[in-house]
């Protein structure tokens, strides 16, 4: 497939493009950006006049709820509404049924990703057997059959001893841990941030320190095994400080932080609205704030949809016994658009968070824009309006906390590896 | 954000009563007014009203309750109401769509009001928002959040000994944290614009940011109590103890449990109360439970009362007769 594309405006922060350019594609491959080859005969003439051609973003980290939770979504209707947002990678943690503790399940990924064919899924395995920070996963194993780092998922490790040992054996397999931060003692099952809205609301409280602690720890752990770690999705602003003060005395761990914990507080759950039970908890307005100084000075390196889908009865039920978690992956892109038009972030940094440094993270080869590497891209056209209506989501989860919102930025145009994997015509 | 008042019908009239947060000085008010007309039927010899008449009411306990549980019972017989009581163990209601199945088959036989208690906050809400149009909720208790029908028979009972609300202050004592009389006490009196609403207890019974609520926080009874009109002393679970919030209940009483000696602090005339049920000897001494100060049995009778009021009112009988007067 050969596919010339016009009049576009190309963006990749990571190779500081910011101009006016043709692009063509060939095999797969983006064969020229500057001046169309010879003899080269489109089979797809894409006119991207007043758009934005970005690099495919990288999504940290998505639930695709296979293999173990179909009745949740599956990798046909999630990648397709990744694709809507512009999404062509994709990390996916171990806490699926069974749990990615296995070759066998690794496996099973990369069939339905082939399958699928819409993205480029990148699994993590787990660091325990079976999440259950006991006994060690076969890590090696897992990093043969294709994982590009190991996690615990949401699942705590309680036993300070079998978080160094897996830290030490991880990083002898020359793997990246993802770390979830939370000491689950302290959380005790909350369901919201502690403060004056549990208060009010009775809602079971999950303190600041579930997460400072579990973070420092951790932190004391990397400096006396040089593990690789990174933090996936900090939700208070003290947490950004522990990982600004570590990098600065030279411990190299990095951090995202999930879109709606950019977005929303818990002034958000106002009575009860269960689709903003997530995990972490929104916090406050201060530490909504000071995650955006976290992005601002590059403490934290990613944005990440941390797109949880539910079916309808996961959510509906009394605030604290529904599933936490959000349907976000098709709004990765205008949500982070929204925050470039409320001035929080610049649009290169905006772009880079979902592009390039997400990929760095993830150690692939992916989430940018060069000559002769994969045609991985999303166009998206700056002054469209979306309206969010939860009731017309691509996904299966329908339950989005920004239900009403209207963003800008639709995506028009999404390809992987050079084929059209989503056009809005 | 909906920011849309789901207790209220578009005219401002009582649809659902299920948290004190969110309804006016006025509204509370006329509950409280009404109550005082309803206090006198049980002494009349036909201890009925017909207010009710043909509708049909469902208790619907989620958590086990004999004594909120008989007192909607006994004030939705005397307005003549249908009362069926349904005890549902949470277990089975785990999973949302068995809940919403529940309300489904209830609503098929044609129940015009639900008297909540569950044991997670929110739930009252959360039935409200997916109940039938006709229906109404009352929120007998949710978790940690509200008791906002316990919390009107106790400023009916204050009402009764000390008229003004704006010159007195008033100290809540105990496990405020899980506690949603707490929560419905503290807005309800700073709705009847209390003087000083107080709160006394140990760091870890004490919610954080609860300042935000209007409470001064207390966590010594001496100072707590001083010269205050009104002492509302809150139930202390015993599985309290089983984890780290408190060392034992000796310590307890000695610290927060109300005796005589500890009520000097407080004004002369000082009133005692307490939701039920008592544990003497745990959050209260049995001379104070039986003592001159305390209204204990006073709040149980004024509990029928008040949900006579409620239920008449979110049921439409009372507005409506209002408006009949005034085109009289």
């Amino acid at each position: 497939m050969r596919i010339s594309m016009e009049n576009g405006k190309l963006l990749d922060p990571a190779n500081k493009l910011d101009q006016k350019q043709d692009l063509f594609i060939a095999d797969g491959k983006i064969v020229s950006l500057e001046k169309k080859p010879d003899d080269f005969n489109p089979d797809l003439v894409i006119n991207a006049k007043d758009k934005i051609v970005l690099p495919g973003l990288v999504d940290l980290c998505a639930r695709l709820r296979e293999p173990g939770f179909e009745k949740k979504g599956n990798f046909d209707s999630e990648l397709y509404a990744a694709n809507s947002s512009g999404i062509t990678s994709i990390s996916v943690p171990p806490d699926t049924t069974p749990v990615i503790d296995t070759p066998a399940v690794v496996e099973f990924i990369h069939q339905r990703a082939r399958e699928t064919n819409r993205a480029n899924i990148f699994p993590l395995g787990a660091l325990t057997q079976k999440l259950k920070g006991e006994q060690l996963a076969e890590m090696y194993l897992l990093k043969e059959a294709g994982c590009i780092g190991v996690s615990n998922a949401l699942n705590a490790i309680e036993n300070t001893e079998v978080l160094r040992r897996a830290f030490e054996y991880a990083n002898s397999c020359d793997l990246s841990v993802f770390i979830y931060a939370e000491d689950e003692k302290i959380a005790n099952n909350g369901v919201a941030h502690e403060g004056a809205i549990s208060a009010r609301l009775g809602l079971p409280a999950i303190p600041e320190t579930a997460e400072t602690i579990a973070i420092s720890r951790v932190l004391l752990l990397v400096e006396q095994t040089d593990v690789r770690v990174h933090f996936c999705h900090l939700s208070s602003a003290r947490a950004v400080d522990l990982i600004r003060t570590a990098k600065k005395q030279g411990i190299e761990v990095t951090a995202d932080v999930s879109i709606c914990n950019l977005h929303l507080t818990d002034m958000d759950i106002a009575d009860y609205d269960s689709n903003c039970h997530v995990k972490p908890p929104l916090r406050n307005e201060r530490d909504r704030v000071g995650l955006i100084e976290g992005i601002r000075d590059e403490t934290i390196s990613a944005v990440c949809s941390d797109h949880q889908p539910h079916e309808i009865n996961a959510k509906s039920a009394p605030f604290s016994i529904t599933e936490p978690g959000a349907s976000t992956i098709e709004h990765l892109l205008p949500l982070m658009l929204h925050l470039v038009n409320r001035n929080e972030i610049t649009l290169n940094r905006a772009i880079s968070l979902i592009t390039s440094e997400p990929a760095k993270i993830l150690g692939i080869n992916r989430g940018f824009i060069e000559k002769n590497k994969h045609a991985d891209l999303c166009i998206y056209d700056p002054n469209s309006n979306i309206s969010i209506d939860k009731n017309n989501l691509l996904s299966s989860g329908k339950n989005t906390p920004f239900n009403g919102w209207e963003l800008q930025g639709k995506v028009t145009h999404t390809l992987l590896n050079g084929e059209v994997v989503f056009s809005i015509d | 954000m909906t920011g849309k008042n789901i207790q209220l019908d578009k005219n401002g009239n009582l649809k659902h009563f299920l948290s004190i947060e969110g309804l006016s000085q006025p509204l509370l008010h006329t509950i409280l007014n009404y109550a005082e007309s309803f206090a006198t039927v049980d002494k009349r010899p036909v201890k009925k009203v017909p207010l009710l008449r043909g509708k049909t009411i469902a208790n619907l306990f989620f958590e086990p309750s004999t004594r909120t549980r008989t007192t909607f019972e006994l004030a939705a017989k005397r307005l003549s109401a249908d009362i069926l009581n349904l005890n549902i163990s949470t277990s089975a209601t785990s999973k949302g769509e068995i809940l919403s199945d529940t309300l489904r088959t209830l609503e098929a036989m044609h129940c015009d009001m639900f008297v909540v208690r569950h044991a997670n906050s929110g739930a009252a809400h959360y039935i409200a928002s997916q109940v039938a149009p006709h229906i109404s909720v009352i929120n007998a208790g949710d978790g940690r959040h509200e008791h906002p029908t316990q919390a009107m028979l106790d400023m009916f009972t204050i009402k009764q000994h000390k008229k003004d609300f704006t010159k007195l202050s008033v100290a809540i004592v105990g496990d405020i944290l899980h506690s949603r009389v707490a929560r419905s006490e503290i807005h309800a009196l700073n709705v009847l614009g209390t003087n000083e609403v107080r709160i006394i207890g140990p760091h870890t019974l004490i919610p954080k940011e609860i300042e935000k609520l209007g409470v001064h926080i207390y966590h010594d009874m001496n100072s707590g109590l001083k010269d205050v009109d009104v002492v509302v002393m809150l139930r202390l679970q015993r599985e309290r103890m089983r984890g780290a919030l408190l060392p034992s209940e000796d310590e307890y009483f000695k610290r927060y449990g109300l005796t005589n000696q500890k009520l000097k602090h407080a004004k002369k005339d000082a009133i005692v109360m307490h939701p039920g049920p008592i544990n003497r000897g745990v959050e209260i001494d049995s001379d104070v439970a039986d003592g001159k100060h305390s209204v204990i049995l006073q709040q149980v009778s004024h509990g029928i009362a008040i949900r006579m009021a409620i239920m008449a009112m979110v049921m439409g009988q009372i507005n409506r007769d209002e408006n009949k007067e005034k085109k009289k």
